[in-house]
């Protein structure tokens, strides 16, 4: 891959207790599917995804997604939280060279 | 160059029709892979209709990016919330897309992605809920434009 994936969230940082939280993430990856075969040498392009997503809030799981090739490039997640605590998210993104992308954010509730 | 007679096009026309009768059958993962999938991920309990909602277009015209959310009426507290959602594409060349898994945290068992689909297809999904039952729904999607690569 020429760059190297960039995680984005999109995720508030107050909330009133008892609120359920609405989380928007993105990460750029090609998300190469294995199937496909290179134009030129008609080999096939291995296989190279991100393969699994985990969310946690103070090291609680909250969400996460096991993830095949059929998932679009640039892997869209938006999924909720209940808010009963101030605490730190975790979003971490694995892919199949075992290399992981993260990115951390902190919710106050009132 | 050569004129092509009468009896060579129809003959022409016919291999063509076969061979398009025959691909999807080699070219595409069966209907009966994904629902193998479904019966492993059931462990080949019965699954109910209702509870959960898919929501697509019913015409994509760009296979290779299809919204797709979930979304699986349960209170998600500790003694009942949904585990995990599996999402099955019986048209695509394999037929398993991403499992959502769920805690008594989300709050609400809802979750949205983008997903690819290589033709006109079935998607189903199947919710499995902390007491143990299944509840599965699916929805016809139709592709202009197949997004599996090649």
């Amino acid at each position: 891959m020429a760059k190297k994936p960039k995680p984005r969230v999109k995720v508030p940082k107050t909330a009133a207790k008892g609120d359920v939280v609405n989380i928007k993430t993105l990460i750029s990856h090609k998300m190469e599917t294995g199937l496909r075969k290179d134009k030129k040498t008609g080999k096939p392009v291995p296989r190279h995804i991100i393969n699994k997503f985990i969310v946690k809030f103070d090291g609680e799981d909250v969400f996460s997604v096991d993830i095949d090739p059929a998932i679009s490039a640039n892997p869209y997640f938006q999924f909720s939280m209940k808010a009963d605590k101030s605490g730190e998210f975790e979003f971490v993104w694995i892919d199949d060279k075992g290399e992981s992308f993260s990115k951390k954010s902190k919710l106050t509730v009132n | 160059m050569k004129e092509v007679t009468r009896r060579e096009t129809l003959a022409l026309g016919a291999a063509a029709g076969a061979a398009a009768m025959f691909a999807p059958y080699v070219a595409w993962a069966a209907v009966e892979e994904a629902n193998a999938l479904i019966a492993k991920f059931t462990g080949g309990k019965a699954a109910t209709d209702g509870k959960i909602t898919l929501q697509m277009p019913e015409i994509a015209e760009n296979g290779s990016t299809v919204p797709l959310s979930v979304s699986v009426d349960s209170p998600m507290t500790k003694d009942n919330y949904v585990k995990r959602v599996i999402i099955v594409a019986d048209g695509n060349p394999r037929p398993e897309v991403a499992t959502f898994n769920f805690t008594p945290r989300s709050g609400v068992a809802e979750a949205s992605t983008r997903m690819r689909l290589a033709k006109t297809q079935n998607i189903v999904a199947v919710a499995e809920m902390s007491d143990g039952s299944f509840h599965m729904t699916k929805r016809q999607v139709k592709v202009t434009i197949g997004g599996c690569g090649g």
